[in-house]
């Protein structure tokens, strides 16, 4: 694999950017993989990456039925932060933002993160109470998190409305300044890459219609593209885990919904951070191409339709309107939904199933971008060592039995 | 985004109702001696199918009443609206009806 520098950019512009080689191969599926990744968005490719960078599996492949990154990766809002409540959440998505740090570097490819700060507005004085226990839960975990409060926060984010005689005024702030924004393709690319120079096959348009199991042991997956034989498999689906679970012959404690998104048409730069409110269900950032990009609610109905319905971007609008009059005449380009997999305690499941050799990572709910590496990190370790990272361990399938959720919704944000 | 047929009041948009979630669930009838694998089934455990769902809902900026609803939950398309305690719509054994369908 060539290495990306500013000399290769030169000479490739020399010769007008026709030179550039492809950044990952396209093989054929072999017979037989000692470890199968079915999906291969951020999560997928990062856990193909680190299983053959850190445990030496190569012979390692990343099925996929669309192409890579199409799905939830393609689809989010592309936040980053790791402000969680609970020590179980807050060890998870602050392993993932330390790999954030590192990544463009990592991998030798620009994920453009922007570490521009990430705003929880509160809106009164309990949700004030509220997001100051999170700090303080945040601090003792080690993750940076400060209060700012009405004049502080409008100093920071001045296109914010300060009226206080609207219906949400704001009152506070929580800011993670090392949270911010990263760009989604490039996770997904800068993975395959990766994943790729080190021997992994990645295999597009290849979609995984049932396992193979022996004596409750998996022995490989059923493929559009014929049988593959695999020591292991784990399964990273997000918006289809049921459905793959169903194959397997498993139940899981997840239901399926949209969530929304819209982007604006591009504006020139007026809002440097992430403002989130959870009170109004939105939130909002700019994009370096200029666009404003808006998350909106989930649909609060089992759907697999990757639109959602309008009653939510219209709530979700009239929230970014009070909240920033200066938008209400922006024209909206483009609006979609990625299908998420919503877990009852708002927590991923990243673990060993009952079948041997079967993993899962799902139930990423609203919010699995952000861990994007940390998840594919801890996964690849599960995998390959056959019991979990001490990080994911919290995150098994039988926490439903015992009762040790990990009960995330203030922190997940979307309420659902 | 659906317009829904209340039994009771008519075809509504969607925004006067709020779903309930899977129907049919039972709980178990002895929870004493339930175990714990199977009292997670019942609360946490769910079909989630890409297919047919029977839900529940409630018309609860109308009459705030509880009825049964089968929908495709890839289409949207309402399959059948039925009242509680009816056994769960079968997609094989009823003609699909277009009253109610999605908008």
């Amino acid at each position: 694999m060539p290495k990306y520098s500013i000399f290769t950019l030169a000479r490739n512009a020399l010769t007008g950017h026709e030179r550039w080689t492809e950044a990952w191969r396209s093989p054929p599926p072999k017979d037989h993989y000692d470890v199968v990744i079915v999906g291969g968005g951020g999560h997928g490719l990062a856990t193909a990456y680190y299983l053959a960078k850190e445990h030496g599996v190569r012979n390692v492949a990343v099925l996929e039925k669309g192409w890579i990154g199409g799905g939830n990766t393609g689809r989010n809002t592309t936040i980053v932060r790791s402000n969680y409540l609970y020590d179980e959440s807050g060890a998870l998505y602050e392993h993932s933002l330390k790999l954030w740090e590192g990544l463009t570097r990592e991998l030798n490819f620009n994920v453009m993160f922007s570490q521009r700060g990430v705003m929880n507005l509160a809106h009164d004085h309990h949700e004030a109470r509220d997001l100051k226990r999170r700090i303080h839960a945040n601090r003792l975990n080690g993750i940076d998190a400060e209060w700012l409060d009405r004049d502080a926060v409008l100093k920071f984010c001045p296109v914010l409305n300060g009226d206080p005689n609207i219906r949400y005024p704001v009152y506070g702030a929580t800011l993670q300044r090392r949270g911010g924004t990263a760009r989604h393709d490039a996770v997904a690319w800068g993975y395959a890459r990766g994943a790729d120079a080190l021997g992994v096959d990645i295999i597009q348009n290849c979609e995984v219609t049932g396992f193979d199991i022996d004596r409750g042991r998996i022995a490989g997956v059923q493929t559009s593209r014929g049988a593959i034989k695999a020591r292991k498999v784990g399964v990273v689906v997000a918006g289809n885990a049921g459905v793959l679970a169903k194959m397997a012959g498993l139940r899981l404690p997840i239901e399926t919904h949209p969530l929304q998104a819209l982007v604006s048409e591009p504006l020139k730069p007026v809002m440097h951070t992430v403002v989130m409110s959870n009170a109004v269900h939105a939130y909002c950032s700019q994009s370096d191409k200029g666009e404003l990009v808006i998350g909106a609610g989930a649909d609060l109905y089992v759907s697999y339709a990757q639109r959602g319905g309008f009653d939510v971007i219209e709530e979700t609008l009239t929230a970014i309107v009070e909240m920033f009059p200066i938008f209400s005449r922006v024209n909206m380009m483009r609006q979609w939904a990625g299908i998420v997999d919503i877990c009852p305690d708002a927590s991923p499941i990243i673990a060993k199933m009952p079948v041997a050799g079967l993993y899962f990572n799902c139930g990423w709910g609203t919010g699995g971008f952000k861990a994007t590496p940390g998840s594919g990190h801890v996964f690849a370790h599960t995998i390959a060592n056959d019991q979990p990272h001490p990080i994911n361990a919290p995150f098994t399938l039988e926490r439903f039995a015992s009762g040790a959720l990990v009960a995330e919704h203030g922190a997940a944000a979307v309420a659902h | 985004m659906m317009q829904i047929t209340c039994p009771w009041c008519g075809p509504r948009d969607q925004r006067e109702f709020r779903c309930g979630g899977e129907a049919h669930i039972k709980r178990p009838a002895d929870p004493a001696s339930t175990d714990e694998a199977a009292w997670a089934d019942y609360v946490f455990m769910r079909t989630n199918p890409k297919g047919t769902h029977r839900e529940l809902w409630n018309h609860v900026h109308g009459c705030r009443r509880w009825f049964n609803m089968a929908r495709d939950t890839v289409s949207d398309r309402i399959l059948a609206v039925y009242a509680i305690g009816e056994p769960p719509f079968d997609p094989d054994a009823a003609p699909a009806t277009s009253e109610g369908a999605a908008q």
